[in-house]
């Protein structure tokens, strides 16, 4: 029962307050590390902005790094409006980007609109129904979707790698399959910077499902899981149902991820591509506080960090996992309503989906 | 106790209440729901530290800074929802934290024997080794009560100790604490019964609104001057309930039968008809198959058998929604367990349950000025104070009770599954819901009311039921049933069988 | 073909399981002790990594991996109290809390192995912990097989399953975790300090699992390898609600995990392997049909991943 006063505008700048703090935060510690280790933290954070921000080059490896980050992050911020906590967004993207590279290579000669589409549709299925399977686990048997999902992620590495190695490789010493066609990869958005239509994909994805849950009466149903299952069976939402359809939307979202790297960056599927994008998801959801439109800046915060963090390795020689650890402590650092109350000593309300054992 | 302040964000619960308890005497703290009396009593056992006053204790002034503290000073607390774990055994329950041990482990042996020793001692039987979850609620207080004794409590707090009891094992529980009294023990007796006040106590600090509102001797005051003081201006919780003569059958059960998770029978074929225009109050102690059949009538658990037809036809969907399909309107038992999504606006939670239907959806499509309108004249009708925007959650308790049942009786339902609609408000609210079922009455809704307040069944019902262990135990007008016959029914017994024992009944 | 299906009744695939089983038993058997306390340990997996890394760490630099060893129970706790101080102190969401410990332990093993050892994938060769052979087992044939020679923390994780049901189950201490475990508000107005209980608990187990780290890295292997751990920490969970929150049945269940573990690693051995990466999914795949077939049966501790005092204590009325 906390300010029932404090008008929306004021939760939302408070929220965007938490979100830098914990970044803030989790950069000092990582300097502190840093120093630790005997590096000159000023250095290094200087090359880390240099190579995020920097100059125009930066600014698009940033970007580009978002991209995928975009779809990662939208996937796990929907499971969590829903209540639910997808961590197999990177098992998901892997099996959506193999699919949507067999559907390229499959349709040689089609045009490119129809091969392009029909190549992330694909993907797009793959990932939902890599999503689907600890949705519906969860919904029947009430399997935790967090062990489920980690689980699945393995399965889905080494599922792509057997049958890339076994079926679908391209001559050659690595286990990749062969490039795609000219017709089935994304234009560019901006001539020569690898800044593909993916973007404008995205943001399109983020206004659909901010729409969808605010505006639909099944993003209702959604935020009325993710607030209060028990109510949301009291209105009548057919709630297994939803449960292992949230998983499977989040999964498709997630694989579009896979898909659009395949088509517009990588143009091939390549074993063991990701470098955690589905894993960063989880921190860029949570600084983002979940809500769609956050997703923008939280990515292009964390594809800075991913962007600097190779910049800060190729010219500092610091070792890129410094990024994975501050995106650990941001991750921690978000999810501490208890962080909050420290700085303003009165108690806080989150206001998220991941409190709904404490709604009783 | 001495002008203790203590406030939970913007809520003051205490404003400088004084409490003086004299050794030996059962003392009751009276006062309506949310006057502060059990904030005052967890912080008196350290449970909730006070922003302002004082705490002296036999003359000394103490510091609680937990139970541990109180224990230590001989205080003892039998908590409203009881503080035992379900699947431990008694003994378990009333060791922990005081093992007895040999060789570095539970020596179940002796606690045993401690337990028996001191359960004879105020003829408080129990069963050392039964499970809590197999015990009656009644038996549980005991428990309960044990519980504190066997940490050498000499002061006891009672947190409305009768709320959940049979008026028989209320008889009984006056029994325990007059033999306790007798054993020198002071007992602090926390109510909103004015009855109980009268029968049990010798002294009475009356609180409203956090603040002291007197202290009287029972002997010299009467349940007028005590309901004055306790809600400060001359209420009579009287309604009236025009005769009215029932019409077509709305609801009926046909032996319906549900099991829980492990397979146990909850209700064993209930069949009950309510008709246009008429309440059916169904009375029992708690735990009694009263969720079960709110969740059975509600669609919200599959039956194990029978049949729920409502106007009726059978519902063509299982679930709620095929229930609401048919007219039905659910007050739910626990508003914010299920009632209400607490962080969603109120616009959100005024449609719940109708999000998907016309005119508040078209096409899965959410329509705000629809929506708006209707739940801005919600909140008029209700008298609910509240922004549209504002979550639910930051609603007084009243005011989420009013909009809980202002959105069900919204839509003209043909049958209204009533489940402890006052529960936990204030008596303005009480008031105000018990007028609106009347009026829904009136227009010829069927209501099934289930309710753990005999004062609200016997004030609304035309129709009494009791369910015991899952079954209809007896059913008739509701003028034929006294208070007292009511109780031994509840308690699985028939009244003549128990002849005259429910004469003393409070 | 059938080569295959002999080897999952080759004795020495059995005493690959036993061996394997013990890091996953170790994190399980911390999973029951902290979940029996009501808090949901999803941090498992990276307090194997944090053990095994420190273990390793130490071992490297001292060359006597006993130190190493302690030196895992330090990081173990360590990092439980990180998982107490974010989900009892902060108030986070007990399972966000675990992932974000999770990728955080992922990052730090990985980076600190770059910064110290200029490698990503793997540490230089350290001393491994010793083999025993028990003095009378050893002497009866199958069972010096199964049994006979292993490092310690295997015996010491068939020794520390019944110990801690003793300690669960029949001491003072057990009974006062587990009542904090199922209803925190009875255990606190009993006097039961909740929140100190909590802590200690995470620490040890906090320690236990560490200890399952040290054995992957030093009882298995003699060096520390990125992300070692694998999902064991996820797994282990799933062996606890497999084992139903009892450090016996966690034991059990782990073994039955880290036997598939062991029939895919002699498989790949053989002349005319399977294929690898399809091996290599039993143990992830059977984990996902082991939990779900295990949940409904099973009844979590009822405080399990709340907080206490509760998130919406705050009016009283």
């Amino acid at each position: 029962m906390s300010d029932g006063k404090a008008p929306a505008a004021w939760a939302w700048l408070r929220e965007l307050l938490v979100s830098l703090g914990a970044v803030a935060l989790a950069l000092l510690v990582g300097a502190g590390l840093l120093a630790l280790a005997g590096y000159n933290v000023a250095d290094a954070y200087v090359s880390l902005y240099q190579g995020s921000f920097g100059n125009i080059y930066s600014l698009a490896d940033t970007l580009l790094n978002a991209i995928p980050l975009l779809f990662t992050g939208l996937a796990v911020a929907f499971a969590f409006r829903g209540g639910l906590f997808n961590i197999g967004t990177e098992g998901q993207l892997y099996v959506a980007a193999l699919a949507t590279a067999l559907v390229a290579l499959a349709l040689p000669g089609w045009p490119s609109v129809l091969v392009i589409t029909a190549a992330l549709l694909a993907g797009a299925a793959a990932g939902a129904a890599w999503g689907f399977v600890p949705g519906f686990l969860k919904a029947r048997t009430g399997a935790h979707e967090v062990i489920t999902t980690i689980m699945l992620n393995y399965v889905a590495i080494l599922l792509t790698t057997h049958l890339v190695k076994t079926q679908f490789k391209a001559p050659g010493p690595v286990d990749q399959t062969a490039l795609i066609p000219a017709a089935a990869r994304l234009p560019e958005l901006i001539a020569t910077t690898r800044l593909t239509w993916a973007i404008v994909i995205a943001i399109a994805l983020i206004a659909l499902v901010d729409w969808v849950l605010r505006r639909s009466a099944w993003g209702m149903d959604v935020e009325l899981l993710g607030q209060n299952p028990e109510a949301a069976a009291y209105a009548g939402v057919p709630v297994q149902a939803r449960v292992a359809m949230i998983m499977a939307v989040s999964g498709a979202i997630a694989g579009l991820a896979g898909s659009t790297l395949v088509l517009g960056v990588l143009h091939r599927f390549i074993t063991n591509f990701s470098p955690g994008y589905g894993f960063t998801g989880i921190a860029v959801a949570l600084v983002a506080r979940t809500r769609p439109w956050g997703i923008v800046p939280a990515a292009v915060l964390f594809g800075a960090l991913q962007a600097g963090g190779l910049s800060m390795q190729l010219f500092a020689r610091i070792p890129s996992d410094l990024m994975t650890v501050v995106q650990g402590l941001v991750i921690l650092f978000v999810a501490a309503p208890g962080l909050v109350t420290l700085f303003r000593r009165r108690a806080g309300k989150t206001g998220m989906a991941l409190e709904r054992e404490g709604t009783r | 106790m001495r002008g203790v302040h203590k406030r939970f964000g913007p809520v003051v619960a205490n404003d400088g209440v004084d409490l003086a308890v004299a050794p030996g005497e059962i003392h009751c703290l009276l006062g309506e729901n949310g006057a502060g009396k059990s904030t005052l009593m967890k912080i008196l056992y350290g449970l909730y530290q006070p922003d302002g006053g004082e705490i002296r204790v036999r003359g000394r002034q103490v510091r609680m800074r937990g139970p541990r503290d109180a224990m230590a000073l001989g205080i003892g607390m039998v908590h409203q929802h009881f503080m035992l774990v379900d699947r431990m055994t008694v003994a378990e329950n009333l060791i922990a934290g005081i093992e007895p041990v040999r060789h570095g482990l539970i020596d179940l042996a002796r606690a045993r024997e401690q337990v028996r020793a001191i359960a004879d001692r105020y003829g408080l039987r129990v069963d050392p080794d039964a499970r809590v979850h197999d015990l009656s609620v009644g038996e549980q207080q005991r428990v309960e009560i044990l519980k504190a004794l066997m940490r050498n409590a000499d002061v006891l707090i009672l947190d409305e100790p009768t709320a959940v009891l049979t008026p028989q094992e209320v008889d009984e529980l006056f029994h325990v604490m007059q033999q306790l009294k007798a054993d020198g023990k002071t007992l602090i007796f926390i109510t909103h019964k004015l009855r109980e006040t009268m029968a049990f106590s010798d002294r009475v600090t009356v609180l409203r609104a956090g603040r002291n509102a007197g202290t009287v001797q029972t002997a010299a005051t009467n349940p007028q001057e005590l309901a004055e003081m306790m809600v400060g201006r001359h209420v009579s919780l009287r309604v009236s309930r025009p005769p009215q003569t029932p019409g077509d059958v709305l609801l009926e059960l046909e032996g319906v039968s549900v099991t829980d998770g492990r397979g146990h029978a909850r209700l064993r074929g209930v069949s009950l008809t309510v008709r246009s225009g008429e309440i059916l109050g169904i009375a029992g102690v708690e735990g009694n198959g009263q969720l079960e059949l709110e969740e059975a009538v509600a669609g919200l658990r599959p039956l194990a058998g029978g049949k729920v037809r409502i106007g009726g036809q059978e519902p063509l969907r299982a679930g709620p929604q095929g229930r609401r399909d048919l007219g039905l309107a659910h007050i739910p038992s626990d508003r914010l367990r299920r009632g209400l999504a607490a962080p969603l606006r109120l616009t959100r939670n005024g449609i719940l349950g109708r999000h998907w239907r016309a005119p508040f959806a078209l096409r899965g499509v959410l329509r705000e000025p629809p929506i708006r309108s209707h739940v801005s004249q919600l909140l008029e009708r209700f008298q609910i104070r509240g922004r549209l925007e504002a979550p639910a959650g930051t609603l007084s308790g009243g005011n989420q009770q009013k909009l809980v049942v202002a959105r069900e009786l919204a839509h003209g339902p043909k049958v209204i599954l009533a489940c402890q609609p006052t529960r936990g408000v204030d008596v303005g609210a009480i008031e105000q819901i018990h007028a609106q079922l009347l009026k829904m009455r009136s227009a010829g809704a069927a209501i099934l009311l289930i309710s753990a307040d005999l004062d609200e069944l016997m004030a609304l019902s035309d129709r009494l039921a009791v369910l015991y262990e899952g079954r209809i135990l007896v059913e008739g007008p509701a003028e034929r049933f006294t208070k007292p016959e009511l109780g031994l029914w509840m308690a699985g017994q028939r009244p003549a069988a128990a002849g005259a024992e429910g004469a003393r009944n409070v | 073909m059938s080569d295959a299906w002999d080897v999952i009744f080759q004795i020495n695939t059995l005493t690959a399981a036993l061996r394997l089983a013990t890091p996953i038993a170790l994190a399980a058997m911390a999973g029951t002790l902290s979940e029996r306390a009501g808090i949901v340990n999803i941090g498992l997996e990276g307090k194997l990594l944090a053990g095994a890394w420190a273990a390793v760490y130490v071992t490297y630099v001292t060359g006597n991996p006993w130190l190493g060893v302690l030196a895992a129970v330090a990081a173990g706790m360590l990092v439980g109290l990180l998982l107490g101080l974010f989900a009892i102190r902060l108030r986070a969401d007990h399972v966000v809390a675990g992932v974000g410990i999770n990728i955080l332990l992922l990052g730090l093993t990985t980076w600190l192995m770059q910064v110290i050892w200029g490698s990503r994938g793997t540490s230089p060769t350290v001393t491994p912990l010793p083999r025993w052979s028990i003095p009378i087992v050893r002497d009866i044939p199958v069972l010096e097989e199964l049994v006979g020679s292993h490092a310690p923390l295997v015996y010491f994780t068939l020794l520390a399953a019944p110990l801690l049901w003793v300690v669960l189950f029949r001491t003072p201490a057990g009974l006062r975790l587990r009542m904090i475990g199922e209803h925190p508000e009875a255990a606190d107005t009993v006097g039961i300090p909740v929140h100190r209980t909590q802590y200690l608990t995470l620490l040890a187990a906090g320690a236990l699992a560490a200890l399952g780290g040290a054995q992957l890295a030093l009882g298995d292997l003699a060096w520390f390898s990125q992300n070692m751990s694998a999902g064991r920490g996820y797994m282990a969970l799933a062996a606890n609600v497999f084992g139903q929150w009892n450090p016996i049945g966690s034991l059990l269940a782990a073994l039955l995990f880290a036997l598939t573990d062991a029939v895919q690693m002699r498989i790949q051995t053989l002349p005319n392997p399977w294929p690898t990466e399809l091996v290599q999914m039993l143990p992830y795949l059977l984990t996902v049909l082991v939990l779900s077939g295990a949940v409904k049966r099973s009844r979590p501790p009822a405080a399990l991943g709340r907080h206490y005092p509760p998130d919406h204590s705050a009016g009283a009325p």
